[in-house]
């Protein structure tokens, strides 16, 4: 006998931890499954991380109406789930006069989206907004309302406030069938056994189509476009730009961008680049050129000796080229959050709740009567005053050795990251939930600690210990020897 | 906890612990190691190999042999009081040091002087760029040193090894002889950047070929490393398209160079040297803020760990005599600048007084150069001090002692070359 | 008579020299190029039976640390030394451990003893 719920989440990426965490406030039982060892594995853990304001997308679509209402949400839900998200504000930057005609227009697209508080500028004011941009940019458009996020963070939010509120999440679960039974909801096979469900939500990024055909719905297609990216240490952020600078646009693109993190860090990238494999996110010499060559146009003075890493997503790009949200046409029950390429991170609460509330209304759901807002408290040590430091290793003596000198980050906060609700299970997890392994050594020094706590948390041994996929064991026992 | 220290030294590795034996030799009276790893010893304790301490110690060690003596030589020291598992935060310009560990917490230490002794890390994959997928079974050499060294596990059984540095090379051996095929070490660069006996007992013996100028140009496998793709380089180090050719591996260890530790440093505010990427220092060992001197890999990247040990001598018995409130008195500040074929020297200025003492010059050359060679100090144009040499390698530091008299000597800036010919 | 001119790395410290060496009938008769006298030596010896030191590591039972890095007492014959890595592999030991300690006595018959290089002490 296999498991039981209202609804099964496919994905575990922005898109599918968002609608889990906004069903999971519905009086629903949710799984969400999702097949790497961590959530957002995918497309979530790669893209630019900027919360557009909404100005690109054709009016009417629905990438407009998400990207605009979930740019809006984003600015609610901050507080309330500890979203790790500054808002910056965008400039994209124009360099002749078609360009300058060009930025006009995207100012009228916004505002029949509805992006409030958008201004040209001229060249000295960009500039005096981000002095390292190009002195031939001579007119920009500004908008107040973009952002900068870590996009981990937020899937990572919107997963342990789904766990508080009695969802499930299952990793290292690959669903590889879906039966449905004649008005009579889904069965689920997955890696980890059969899953019987009502109501399925296919959120599976760039597989959307394998798992949509799965149910027997083959009405679209996924086409995978990979961007690829450079990241520049924190000392470099005085020769970069401290928010979002944009190109003019191109026809496919956004144009390869330069931009701060919200670490401290700055990023250039990313090109557009057709291909067959789903997820190959290899990155390239002639990407690198291109997207230095792109930056520079911006900023042309790079500190390419202060580059740190380089890496590359994949944007899932539907036929329709439009985000495709809501119920399937052919398959009752089965609702798809498919073909969301970029604006998808701003437009992920957005399309949780119309899904959420097309899922209530079919099912029909209520609210929970005691919905859990927030989610755990984090300690992180180096943000807290010495006081509350000397507080926090006289509770927990583990807060007083730092495992990750670059950034300053404890075995006390490590312990905490593989503890949590939806804890670390990998190398990278953890690196991704505290940032220990992100700063300049890239875990050079702190990786072998990290292991060695993975281990010891997770009661396996160290061989068995992953860096990120599913397959991406580190280390192995030594060999055996001694012919006698 | 809040007491004054005559010295507080930043790090226990080689560095650290010598110069802490210097500064109780030298009158200090209390002196405090801080060392954030489990024991001290620095990263000589995973450098299992032999080779160490011929001049130091005038005697072959291995690496924790030679960390053993370092430690055995202050252990007992009522003088020297050494904590690890502390993390210095930050140091400030009035020599107050702040460090935490998990049984005394967040502490602010006072000392008269301090010694920044914090070696170095190393580059990474990201510092070269290397294109490809990043799966599991990509580290850098020294991480992987470790967890075979220290903690008894292997990185994997078919292994490729980008750059021909001394820990690359040391590591090609040390996995052949856990049971592990090397499949070949990568140098971009025309020359090794290792010493010649690593090449001839870790390379040579075990039948590892050993491509120089060449480079991978793409890392494979989605999960664990598959195999990497390598090409042969120009003179501008591109690679040179149609020379690629694939090499099947499970593991890439990267040893692409070391860069010193200087966070603190830079915290401080030091003034800092572009190509050794350490604080500038005098021949004392003194930083550009008085009262704080540095010695060893975090002042530059030693390839043999005797200098290293010299080096902290001069800054222990600096920073104990700076404590002890003599020493000082400098009159002449002369700058020490790289001519031909030098990279860099340390110390980048002498700070002379009345009284003087011999001052050894550290250097590494741009290029390797044979033949007749000659590595010529001047000042204010003229010759001071000269010394033959045969052979000159960007991997082999050069060390000259310049005598006493001549320093004794010295009105104008020096210029340190090496020309050939005569 | 066959004489032939060698020309070969000193290995025994960080200068590694440039040796030039003279074989006369596989008699190693004249070496240039050493700094110091091991340079001589080595390239006789590197000719005729050339050796090498033996590091590794062997486990630790009840140390501090897992490992304790080891370091063999006198140069093995260099063909051996693989097979007394090998052997070495299977090596355990109980803390404490002294530097100097003998981990492996006299490995693989060749009379040659396998020591600590380092403390270790127990837990
Ligand atoms: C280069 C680039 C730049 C971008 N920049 C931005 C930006 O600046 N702003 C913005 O708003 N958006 C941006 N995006 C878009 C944004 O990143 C994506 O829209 C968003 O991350 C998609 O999230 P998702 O949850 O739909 O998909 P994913 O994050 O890909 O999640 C899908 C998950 O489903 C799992 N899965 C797949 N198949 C199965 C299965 N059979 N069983 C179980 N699990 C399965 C996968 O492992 C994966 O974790 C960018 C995208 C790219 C590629
Ligand atoms: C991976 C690797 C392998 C090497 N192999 C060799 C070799 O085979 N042969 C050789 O001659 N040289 C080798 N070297 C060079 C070697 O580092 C030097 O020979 C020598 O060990 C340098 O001594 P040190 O004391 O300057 O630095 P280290 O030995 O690195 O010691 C520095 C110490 O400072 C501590 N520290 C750093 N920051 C802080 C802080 N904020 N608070 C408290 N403590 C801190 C560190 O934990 C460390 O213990 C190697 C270097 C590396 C990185
Ligand atoms: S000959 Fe002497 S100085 Fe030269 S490498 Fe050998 S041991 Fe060193």
């Amino acid at each position: 006998m296999g498991r039981q719920a209202d609804v099964v989440v496919i994905g575990g990426g922005i898109t599918g931890t968002a609608t889990l965490a906004a069903l999971a406030r519905l009086d629903l039982s949710c799984v969400l499954t999702e097949k790497e060892p961590d959530i957002a594995a995918g497309t979530t853990k790669a893209n630019s991380a900027v919360l557009h304001a909404g100005f690109d997308a054709p009016t009417g679509s629905m990438k407009a109406k998400m990207n605009v209402e979930g740019n809006r949400l984003y600015h609610e839900l901050q507080d309330e789930l500890g979203l790790d998200i500054q808002w910056t504000g965008s400039l994209v930057c124009a360099t002749t006069e078609e360009e300058k005609a060009q930025i006009e227009e995207l100012k009228a697209r916004g505002e029949a989206n509805g992006v409030p508080g958008m201004e040209i500028w001229d060249g000295d004011k960009a500039r005096a907004k981000e002095p390292n941009l190009s002195a031939a940019v001579c007119s920009a458009l500004w908008a107040p309302t973009a952002g900068i996020c870590w996009p981990f963070g937020m899937a990572e939010a919107f997963a342990e406030n789904a766990l508080e509120n009695g969802a499930e999440i299952l990793r290292d679960c690959e669903v590889t069938g879906i039966r449905a039974e004649d008005g009579q909801g889904f069965t689920i096979e997955t890696t980890q056994g059969t899953i019987r469900a009502r109501f399925v939500v296919n959120a599976a990024g760039v597989f959307a189509d394998k798992v949509a055909a799965m149910a027997g719905d083959t009405s679209f297609s996924i086409h995978p476009r990979k961007g690829e990216y450079i990241l520049f240490d924190k000392t470099a952020q005085d020769k970069m730009v401290r928010g979002i600078v944009f190109p003019a646009p191109t026809q496919t693109t956004k144009g390869i961008l330069v931009c701060a993190t919200t670490h401290g860090n700055t990023f250039v990238g990313p090109n557009a680049q057709e291909q067959d494999s789903r997820d190959d996110t290899a990155v390239t010499t002639a990407g690198m050129d291109e997207i230095i060559a792109g930056a520079k146009k911006l900023v042309p003075e790079l500190p390419m000796g202060a580059s740190i890493t380089e890496f590359a997503g994949i944007r899932a790009v539907s036929d329709t080229n439009d985000f495709i949200v809501g119920e399937s046409k052919t398959v009752k029950g089965l609702y798809h959050a498919a073909g969301i390429q970029s604006p998808g991170l701003t437009s992920a609460p957005a399309i949780a709740r119309l899904l959420a509330e097309e899922i209530a209304k079919a099912a029909g759901a209520k609210a929970k009567a005691k919905v859990v807002k927030g989610r755990p408290a984090q300690p992180i040590f180096r943000e807290l005053s010495a006081e509350e430091q000397a507080a926090l290793i006289k509770k927990d003596a583990r807060y007083g050795r730092i495992i990750c000198r670059c950034e300053t980050i404890t075995e006390g906060e490590i312990v905490d990251a593989i503890k949590r609700p939806c804890g670390a299970r990998t190398v990278d997890g953890v690196k991704r939930r505290i940032r220990a392994g992100m700063g300049r050594c890239q875990g050079g020094f702190c990786g072998p600690r990290v292991i060695e706590i993975l281990s010891r948390e997770l009661g396996i041994p160290v061989p068995k210990v992953r860096k990120d996929g599913a397959d991406s064991y580190m280390y192995e026992e030594k060999l055996g020897g001694g012919r006698k | 906890m809040s007491e004054l220290y005559d010295v507080i030294i930043v790090g226990g590795g080689p560095a650290g612990l010598t110069a802490a034996l210097s500064a109780q030799q030298n009158g200090a009276k209390k002196i405090l190691v801080l060392e954030r790893d489990r024991e001290p010893g620095g990263i000589l304790q995973q450098c299992v190999h032999n080779g160490f301490g011929l001049h130091h110690f005038k005697e072959e060690l291995t690496g924790p042999g030679y960390a053993q003596r370092c430690y055995d030589l202050v252990k007992d020291l009522p003088e020297v009081e050494i904590l690890v598992d502390t993390m210095v935060l930050e140091v400030r310009k009035d020599k107050t040091v702040r460090a935490v560990s998990p049984t005394r917490g967040v502490m602010e230490l006072h000392g008269k002087s301090v010694v920044l002794t914090m070696g170095c890390r190393e580059r990474t994959r990201g510092a070269i760029r290397i294109p490809g997928t990043r799966p599991a079974g990509v580290y850098t050499a020294g991480a992987a040193q470790r967890m075979v060294n220290m903690e008894g596990y292997i990185p994997g059984r078919k292994i490729v090894i980008l750059g021909s540095g001394d820990i690359g090379l040391i590591m090609a051996r040390r996995m052949s002889l856990e049971g592990c095929k090397v499949q070949a070490v990568l140098e971009i660069c025309p020359f090794s950047n290792g010493l010649t006996r690593n090449i001839v007992q870790c390379l040579n013996d075990y039948d590892i070929p050993l491509h120089l100028s060449h480079t991978i140009v793409a890392i494979h496998g989605k999960d664990r490393v598959t195999g990497v793709t390598v090409a042969k380089v120009d003179e501008k180090s591109r690679p040179i398209p149609g020379t690629e050719f694939e090499i099947d591996c499970d593991t890439v260890l990267l040893s692409v160079g070391l860069i010193p530790e200087n966070e603190l440093s830079r915290g401080l505010g030091l003034q800092m040297h572009p190509l050794t990427s350490g604080p500038i220092v005098d021949q004392r060992r003194e930083t550009s803020e008085p009262g704080i001197f540095a010695a060893g890999n975090v002042v530059h990247v030693h390839d043999l760990v005797d200098f290293v040990s010299d080096e902290a001598e001069i800054a222990g018995k600096f920073a104990a005599k700076a404590a002890l409130g003599a020493g000082g008195g400098a009159a002449r500040d002369l700058a020490v600048t790289t001519g031909e074929n030098i990279r860099t020297c340390v110390p980048q200025h002498l700070r002379l007084g009345a009284e003087t003492e011999s001052v050894r010059l550290f250097m590494r050359v741009t290029q390797p150069l044979r033949g007749k060679l000659k590595l010529k100090v001047e000042s204010g144009g003229e010759e001071v001090f000269s010394k033959p040499l045969m052979i000159a390698k960007p991997s082999e530091m050069i060390a000259v002692d310049l005598p006493e008299a001549k320093v004794g000597a010295l009105t104008s800036d020096l210029t340190v070359s090496l020309t050939e010919g005569n | 008579m066959a004489t032939e001119t060698k020309v070969l790395n000193c290995i025994n410290c960080p200068l590694s020299c440039e040796l030039t060496a003279t074989v006369e009938d596989g008699v190693v008769t004249n070496v240039t190029g050493n700094f110091c006298p091991r340079g001589a030596q080595y390239a006789k010896e590197e000719l005729t039976a050339p050796t090498r030191m033996l590091t590794s590591t062997v486990r630790v039972k009840g140390g501090r640390l897992p490992l304790i890095p080891v370091v063999s007492a006198k140069k093995l014959p260099k063909g051996r030394v693989v097979e007394c890595a090998e052997a070495l592999r299977s090596v355990s030991v109980a803390a404490p451990v002294h530097v100097g300690d003998v981990v492996a006595a006299n490995i693989l018959g060749l009379g040659v003893d396998i020591v600590a290089s380092r403390d270790m002490e127990a837990v």
